[in-house]
């Protein structure tokens, strides 16, 4: 893509969802979609970083893990040390990506299957963990979370007082949709510079990739630290949005659909999962409509998708090009 | 003669197997050495051994007179040991130029961060490796399906490419998994002289291969393995002649050995 047209793609998308969005949102009075996008955003997040341990070829079912341990992280230090959430957003993040460089190190020496299944426990262990360890509160979880405050620079307002507003979803919306764009950008660039293709380089042929001086362990763990890094953070705020935790606030089924989410957008695209996750969350909850045979048809449209679009929903506009 | 790399009392045992036993040998700078021997003489182990994929159970590697056995992967191929694989593997969803660029990664002076903001270093680092790689390209007269995507390469390209990559890897020693495996005689005649020119360029070429004749043709000295011991060692005619090596080979044709 030139410059030119990138810079009109970047500028359409910052318009769609920073103005456009909230226009329609306003004339139709449908103002439960800044919840359900809020929450699309964060979704996507957290599978961003699903999708580049898939870029290095490991199919990570364990992002739920770190959702909730994110989560927990902000509320604790929130409710139990008077925290503010907006220091505890980069707290969350930092002590995901450094609890899964200690997991991480043992972990992805596993490949395939292995590494697929030890990460499906993860997700099981944290929620365990939640409801056994005292400072988490167990089943009970921690409530009551109070909303974000404001930022203040130099006395200048840069975000105002949650609690001030009268719709604090709205301003959920543009802190997720905020951070979702950050993500994305942060995500692209890594992507296109040598660190993706060094991380690709590892995803075709690992024993080529150090016969050739690249420390696949090292790279592992980066990118292992990245994904959860955006786990954890996408999980504070969607804590601090909801107000509250739960040990089952992030389940296997929530690490599966993160996975989910990069499949259907396409693993070969880094917007994949942002794609995906829209899709996804919407067309489940049009399925409700369908009362009982919900999970049903969802499951078949699912496998149809894929054996129709192995490569993901983007694929199609490249399937054009190639015709 | 001081040998650049050197193989001391290499043995790998697989539990009860043992595979490589007591093997030494050495091999001079700009050297072309080839290992040969039958089926399961244990001539992939070695390989293995030496370029760092396995740990011998006892013996070391030197390098310089540096012990790289112990070492992984990655840093001996920093220190200059660098290995190429059988035909298969290649980054098989790169282009054949990206497949040699990614290689140039011991080149790298700029950070992974550096990368990530594309600094001045990186960018030079960047424009480097693609002029490299064009060289590499063009010496190995790949020049013309460096746009191809690898998985669609025939047999004969992806052991050019196979070369290729270990080259960007800027090697002091290259060791090379059966080369001539699978190729006709042509194809085999253009890969020696491919291997001759890697010598031209200083290399040191250490090369495990079934294919008697290319052996025979190509190489300064030749260890011969069976059963996990070396047997011989010499050159080329010494082995021709060596009664050791056609016992070994007996079953075989005289004609495979060059007779």
């Amino acid at each position: 893509m030139s410059i030119s047209r990138r810079i009109i793609a970047v500028t359409a998308f910052l318009i769609l969802v920073f103005a456009v969005i909230p226009i329609l949102i306003a004339v139709s009075g449908r103002k439960d979609f800044y919840y359900t996008l809020s929450s699309v955003a964060l979704l996507s997040m957290a599978s961003a970083g699903v999708w580049l341990t898939f870029h290095i070829g490991r199919i990570n079912i364990g992002q739920g893990a770190y959702a909730l341990m994110g989560g927990y992280v902000s509320a604790i230090l929130v409710m139990s040390y008077g925290v503010s959430f907006w220091w505890t957003l980069p707290l969350a993040g930092l002590f995901c990506a450094l609890a899964s460089i200690l997991i991480g190190l043992p972990i992805l020496r596993l490949r395939g299957v292995y590494f697929a299944m030890v990460t499906l426990v993860l997700t099981e262990v944290a929620r365990l963990l939640a409801l056994a360890l005292p400072v988490t509160q167990g089943a009970k979880g921690i409530t009551s979370i109070p909303l974000p405050g404001a930022v203040e620079v130099f006395g200048l307002t840069l975000v105002p007082d949650f609690t001030m507003m009268e719709n604090p979803r709205i301003a959920f919306y543009y802190l997720s949709v905020a951070l979702m764009t950050a993500c994305f950008a942060l995500m692209h660039r890594l992507v296109n510079s040598r660190i993706g293709h060094i991380c690709m380089s590892l995803q075709q042929n690992e024993e080529l990739a150090s016969s050739i001086g690249i420390n696949i362990a090292q790279i592992r763990v980066i990118a292992y630290a990245i994904s959860s890094f955006l786990g954890g953070l996408a999980g504070a705020v969607f804590v601090a949005a909801t107000q509250s935790v739960y040990p089952s606030s992030f389940t296997v089924a929530d690490s599966i659909n993160f996975m989910l989410n990069c499949f259907l957008g396409g693993l070969g695209y880094v917007f994949g999962p942002m794609l995906g996750t829209l899709v996804l969350y919407f067309g489940w909850n049009l399925l409700f409509e369908t009362g009982r045979f919900q999970l049903l048809i969802y499951s078949a449209l699912m496998i149809a998708l894929m054996l129709v679009l192995p490569n993901g929903l983007l694929s199609l506009g490249t399937l054009r090009k190639e015709r | 003669m001081t040998f650049l790399l050197e193989a001391k009392g290499m043995t790998k045992r697989f539990g009860g197997l043992v595979a490589v036993n007591n093997v030494s040998f050495g091999v001079g700078a700009k050297e072309i050495l080839s290992v040969i021997g039958p089926n399961g003489a244990g001539k992939s182990t070695l390989f293995k051994l030496i370029s760092s994929f396995l740990r011998p159970t006892a013996g070391e590697v030197l390098f310089r007179g540096e012990r790289i056995s112990d070492l992984a992967p990655h840093i001996a191929a920093r220190k200059g040991v660098v290995r190429t694989f059988q035909e298969t593997t290649v980054f098989r969803n790169m282009s054949v130029r990206d497949n040699v660029i990614i290689a140039h990664h011991l080149r790298s002076k700029a950070s992974l961060l550096g990368y990530f903001f594309a600094t001045r270093q990186a960018k030079e680092d960047e424009a480097a490796f693609g002029r490299s790689a064009d060289e590499i390209l063009g010496f190995l007269g790949l020049e013309s399906i460096a746009g191809e995507t690898a998985r669609n390469l025939p047999h004969g390209h992806l052991r050019g490419l196979g070369i290729a990559i270990g080259l960007a890897t800027d090697p002091a020693v290259l060791l090379l998994d059966e080369p001539f495996a699978g190729m006709n005689h042509d194809e085999t005649m253009k890969a020696v002289a491919m291997v001759r020119k890697l010598r031209e360029r200083g290399l040191t070429i250490l090369l495990v291969e079934h294919d008697m004749q290319a052996v025979m043709k190509i190489s300064d000295r030749i260890v011969v393995l069976n059963f996990g011991q070396k047997i011989a060692e010499g050159t080329p005619s010494e082995i021709q002649r060596n009664d050791k090596v056609i016992e070994a080979y007996l079953g075989i044709e005289d004609e495979a050995i060059g007779l």
